[in-house]
């Protein structure tokens, strides 16, 4: 009898198992890997030989040593910075007053919130493209837009001056963020019953505190989801600041994203070049065991 | 498969591969077609692809073999010839920009040609310049270029200005071409390759050095640069526009003249309403010698260790593709230089407006002449410099000051 339950506790673990292998396995494969590669690659001394002989010594923490030096990290960790919690604030403020004032229904609503979603099918790169554009001091649109209205009296030098470079980034970040923002919490929005803002009303809150006292708490889980997504995808900025300012000008718009690319890919010192993604990885995890936990706190209750 | 006899049939050794690309991070070569052969260059756009495709199958029709072209953007070129690399698995010619060679070459990646049976004798300095690497001759050029001063000739002609020739001329020159919109000089000031390229003309006709950015001359060279900016004959914005950005200022009548090179000739034979002329890029004193970098791709033979004979019939592919009549018939496609120096002379007959071309390719100097492989390291040093100085972010001589001391100290780290 005990036999037979061990054999059957065995099988069912195996079971298990088996259900867990298949994604296990893709997980070790697609992502343990390069991770850990990644981690060691940093150790190594990668030349442009290494592609021919295959060999790459190791040199300790000479690369990490080597990035931290680099005055180009800190002020990249820096830009980094500003540029993700300026896309934040900007992509989430926005996002969630249109999704407030889309979710009171009026005639054409729903033609203009999906129009609002179009900057969201644009791929990054043809935004950035079009974006340079439009920025461009001389020939630029919104220059010519500005001087026109009278509201600036001199070109202002949206992405040719370190000063407004990155500002300018952030501008255009905003506006391609916004339709993910809005979407996620507008759904969030129809979720909470119209019955606890309607009775928040009959108790006398006005729209502010009905806003602050009831939507945004029901909507916690949901703003979470939104704020660390967001943040995710944020920080590792690439695709959108290579087409627009390349980094540049006097690599005031450079992040940890074109910090790890210039390394890697222009520098060929892919040793330096996954310090920097290492330090890249770290920051989101740190973001992803928040969401986890959010994620968990919202479950048990 | 006959080649390879000792092999294990395909899908094993694939799964093989797979499984070495798992555990240990390198790949295997596929197989390759004997009569089939690869040409990887950075011919992305229209019509030069068609027009290297020509070249290719006539070539290839000759050494009895079909030749196949990969196209990369010139950017992920030498990315993705390093991930080829590192899976023996390189085309059998690769076409590589001058500036580039001496890595692969000093990887010991590429065959010298002579080994293959090319002759050196007869070539040009400026061909064995930009091909060879350590003395050893690695690259065939087809053709070269360098950088000019395009003018457009009306609006000269209508404010009474002559071709500038020196510093000077060219400062009061820009100066009085700019006004309602239009902007005197238009020139690339980005911090990668194209703008680096694009300074050296004042870096070098001024004495200056990439070894020796803090010097002088050096510094000289880029406070002209930002006085320009700075007097508002050239448009801040500079500092974002690529070379064919720059090109596209001028047909739009936005600058008046414009450092580029002749490879944007077809796109301005689009705009016949654009009357333009060429000049020597100005020299900081009348009588100097104008000194631009010269440019170009060359045709190198990777080596294969594997089919040794394949390098032969790719050596005599290379030496096909750069004939002094496939060269002349390239070049005057193309709008570059023949390295060939009796093409060459041909070439100034038949394309007569882009003589000066011609006369500033045989001044020009090669960028990896003293970097060899290195050249990266000067050319970020040098692209930081020029932004900063630019943007007024700092000093002419502090921004040249800082790019010495990052050059030093990276060289020594990698010492």
């Amino acid at each position: 009898m005990t036999m037979t339950a061990t054999a059957r506790r065995r099988r069912g673990n195996l079971t298990k198992w088996l259900f867990i292998a298949p994604a296990l396995l893709y997980m070790l494969l697609f992502f343990g890997y390069p991770l850990i590669r990644n981690v060691v690659m940093s150790f190594q001394d990668y030349t442009f030989s290494t592609y021919f002989t295959g060999k790459a010594p190791f040199n300790g923490l000479e690369n990490w040593r080597a990035v931290f030096a680099n005055e180009l990290f800190g002020a990249s960790l820096w830009h980094t910075l500003v540029f993700t919690l300026g896309s934040l604030a900007g992509q989430f403020g926005i996002g969630m007053a249109l999704a407030v004032f889309f979710s009171r229904r009026f005639p054409l609503s729903g033609i203009m919130r999906s129009l609002l979603l179009l900057p969201w099918l644009i791929p990054m790169v043809v935004a950035g493209t079009v974006w340079r554009r439009v920025l461009d001091q001389e020939t630029g649109v919104l220059n010519e837009s500005l001087q026109a209205l009278h509201l600036t009296s001199s070109a202002v030098p949206w992405l040719s001056s370190p000063d407004h470079a990155l500002l300018s980034v952030v501008l255009v970040n905003i506006w391609i963020g916004i339709p993910f923002n809005m979407v996620i919490l507008y759904g969030g929005l129809q979720e909470i019953p119209a019955e606890l803002r309607e009775a928040a009303v009959l108790d006398g809150a006005g729209p502010v505190r009905t806003f602050f006292g009831v939507t945004l708490p029901m909507l916690r889980p949901v703003v979470t989801v939104v704020l660390v997504l967001g943040f995710m995808s944020t920080v590792k900025i690439l695709d959108l600041i290579l087409a627009l300012t390349n980094g540049g000008p006097a690599h005031s718009t450079e992040t940890l994203g074109t910090l790890t690319y210039q390394l890697s890919f222009l520098q060929l010192d892919f040793g330096q070049g996954a310090v920097v993604g290492n330090v890249l990885i770290v920051i989101s995890m740190v973001f992803a065991v928040i969401y986890l936990r959010a994620n968990r706190g919202g479950a048990a209750r | 498969m006959h080649e390879h006899p000792h092999r294990p049939p395909r899908p094993v050794s694939a799964a093989a591969c797979a499984l070495a690309l798992a555990l240990a991070g390198t790949g295997c070569a596929a197989e390759r077609d004997p009569d089939v052969y690869t040409i990887m260059n950075s011919s992305t756009d229209e019509p030069y692809h068609t027009w290297d495709q020509e070249a290719m199958d006539s070539c290839g029709a000759q050494a009895g073999v079909e030749v196949r072209q990969i196209s990369v953007p010139a950017d992920q070129l030498v990315p993705k010839a390093l991930r080829m690399a590192s899976s023996d698995s390189l085309p059998d010619v690769l076409s590589v920009d001058g500036s580039d060679l001496p890595q692969f070459a000093s990887a010991g990646g590429l065959v010298p040609l002579e080994d293959l049976g090319l002759s050196t004798e007869g070539l040009s300095e400026g061909a064995l310049s930009i091909g060879g690497y350590e003395g050893v001759y690695y690259g065939a050029a087809r053709s070269v270029n360098s950088l000019g001063l395009f003018y457009n000739t009306a609006l000269l002609a209508e404010a009474g200005v002559e071709p500038p020739r020196t510093w000077e001329e060219l400062r009061t020159a820009a100066a009085e071409l700019t006004g309602g919109g239009r902007y005197g000089l238009a020139v690339s000031a980005l911090s990668t390759e194209d703008g680096v390229y694009q300074f050296l003309p004042w870096l070098w006709s001024n004495g200056g050095d990439e070894r020796e950015l803090a010097s002088q001359e050096s510094v000289e060279a880029l406070e002209y640069v930002a006085s320009l900016v700075e007097e508002g004959s050239v448009s801040p914005s500079v500092v974002n526009w690529t070379q064919a950005d720059v090109n596209d200022q001028f047909i739009a009548g936005n600058t008046a003249m414009m450092v580029n090179g002749p490879w944007q000739l077809p796109v301005l034979r689009e705009h016949p309403e654009l009357d333009w002329a060429v000049a020597e890029i100005p020299v900081p004193e009348a009588g100097d010698t104008s000194v631009a970098p010269i440019g170009g791709t060359t045709f190198t033979v990777p080596v294969n260790a594997e089919n040794p004979g394949r390098e032969r019939v790719a050596a005599e592919l290379v030496a096909c593709l750069t004939t002094a009549e496939a060269q002349l018939d390239w070049s005057t496609k193309g709008s570059n230089v023949p390295v060939d120096p009796e093409a060459a002379e041909r070439y100034r007959e038949e394309v007569p407006e882009l003589a000066p071309f011609v006369d500033q390719v045989r001044t020009a100097r090669s960028r990896t002449e003293h970097a060899g492989t290195e050249w990266n390291t000067y050319s970020q040093a040098i692209g930081t410099a020029l932004q900063a100085a630019l943007t007024g972010e700092a000093s002419p001589r502090e921004a040249m000051e800082r790019a010495q001391a990052r050059v030093e100290a990276e060289l020594e780290g990698r010492s």
